[in-house]
């Protein structure tokens, strides 16, 4: 809507109608590419998920996770729930780290631990993938030649990103509202 | 680093495989639940995709895009930060989809393996729908957001992107 009062205004509206048709058949011809992308990594991360290492990630976890969540993590419901959430997130699991993330969610609010709730939302509004596999199939399926070459570039920027929400997270919690 | 560049994938998949079977794990079960979770992400993008391509393609035959990049171009050359991807920043803490449908559109245009389209996949692979996940953990839990949440995430976003934008120009630049 607000396109086609900007072509109206700038008087442009010749192009506007074939511009919005192409659009759509932009759309539906990369749709079976971006299908074929995205069903090979689901299929690969529900192979890492069923073999364990999901598991194995969230043990690895437990010790930023007791410096983070002090509270939470003396629950050992919620410390489980913390743990799940963070290794979904960084498998890429985003339908298995929502559910995790709520019930660690209520844990904390349980506990009346509001500071590290927020501090959960934080971690939970920034990525921390380990392989950035949505990214990379829109790459492979555009014709990139190797899709995965981003990765240490998306550590860097998701490593930043996460410090900084956590550094700031801790100063305002501290902040008198 | 091109040579394993292009091994990491089937590395990645033989290596799925090989800890699958030592696990026992029905590898053929796993993979085709795997492929149907990938049918439904497409399923859920694709109406995004329809109306942002058209929409994309529509802003910029209408010219706006220009006057906007000739305005800000000071803002975003000081920031190191590519103009075309301006949109994509806007949408990215507000609709996941959205921001997909953008990155995507922004690396058919310049190429996936453009500065632009590698910018836009690390922008989009490192930071999340801040919007969406603060509305979901607050109402889950049942508490009143604070306030402090919101401006702690979408300053991780702006240096989020800071960074994918200089990573990117240092790497591939």
């Amino acid at each position: 809507m607000f396109s086609i009062l900007a072509s109206l205004l700038l008087g442009n509206t010749a192009a506007a109608g074939s511009a919005v048709l192409e659009g759509v058949h932009d759309a539906l011809r990369f749709a079976p590419e971006l299908a074929a992308a995205l069903c090979l990594w689901s299929a690969v991360t529900e192979l890492l998920e069923r073999s364990g290492v999901g598991a194995d990630l969230a043990r690895l976890l437990r010790p930023p996770l007791l410096r983070l969540f002090p509270r939470g993590a003396a629950d050992p419901g919620t410390l489980a729930a913390l743990s799940e959430n963070l290794s979904a997130n960084m498998l890429g699991l985003g339908n298995a780290a929502t559910p995790a993330g709520i019930r660690a969610a209520r844990g904390l609010a349980r506990l009346q631990a509001r500071s590290e709730l927020n501090t959960l939302v934080v971690l939970n509004t920034a990525s921390v993938q380990l392989l950035p596999t949505t990214a990379a199939s829109l790459r492979a399926s555009l014709g990139s030649a190797a899709p995965f070459d981003i990765t240490p570039a998306v550590w860097v920027s998701s490593i930043l990103s996460l410090l900084a929400g956590l550094v700031l997270i801790r100063l305002l919690n501290r902040a008198p509202s | 680093m091109r040579v394993l560049g292009q091994l990491t994938v089937p590395l990645l998949i033989l290596a799925a495989a090989l800890g699958a079977a030592v696990k026992g794990v029905d590898i053929f079960d796993a993979m085709s639940a795997g492929a149907k979770k990938g049918l439904l992400i497409l399923w859920g993008i694709l109406p995004s995709l329809l109306v942002v391509f058209p929409a994309i393609r529509l802003l910029r035959a209408s010219g706006l895009p220009e006057l906007l990049g000739a305005a800000l171009r000071p803002v975003f050359a000081l920031l190191g930060v590519p103009e075309e991807t301006g949109l994509l920043m806007l949408l990215r803490p507000l609709s996941g989809s959205g921001a997909l449908a953008a990155a995507t559109e922004l690396m058919q245009r310049h190429g996936p393996d453009s500065l632009i389209g590698r910018t836009a996949a690390v922008m989009l692979g490192s930071s999340e729908t801040s919007f969406y996940v603060i509305a979901v953990y607050f109402t889950a839990a049942g508490i009143r957001d604070d306030g402090r949440a919101l401006p702690a995430a979408l300053c991780a976003d702006l240096v989020c992107f800071l960074a994918s934008a200089w990573i990117c120009r240092v790497l591939w630049g």
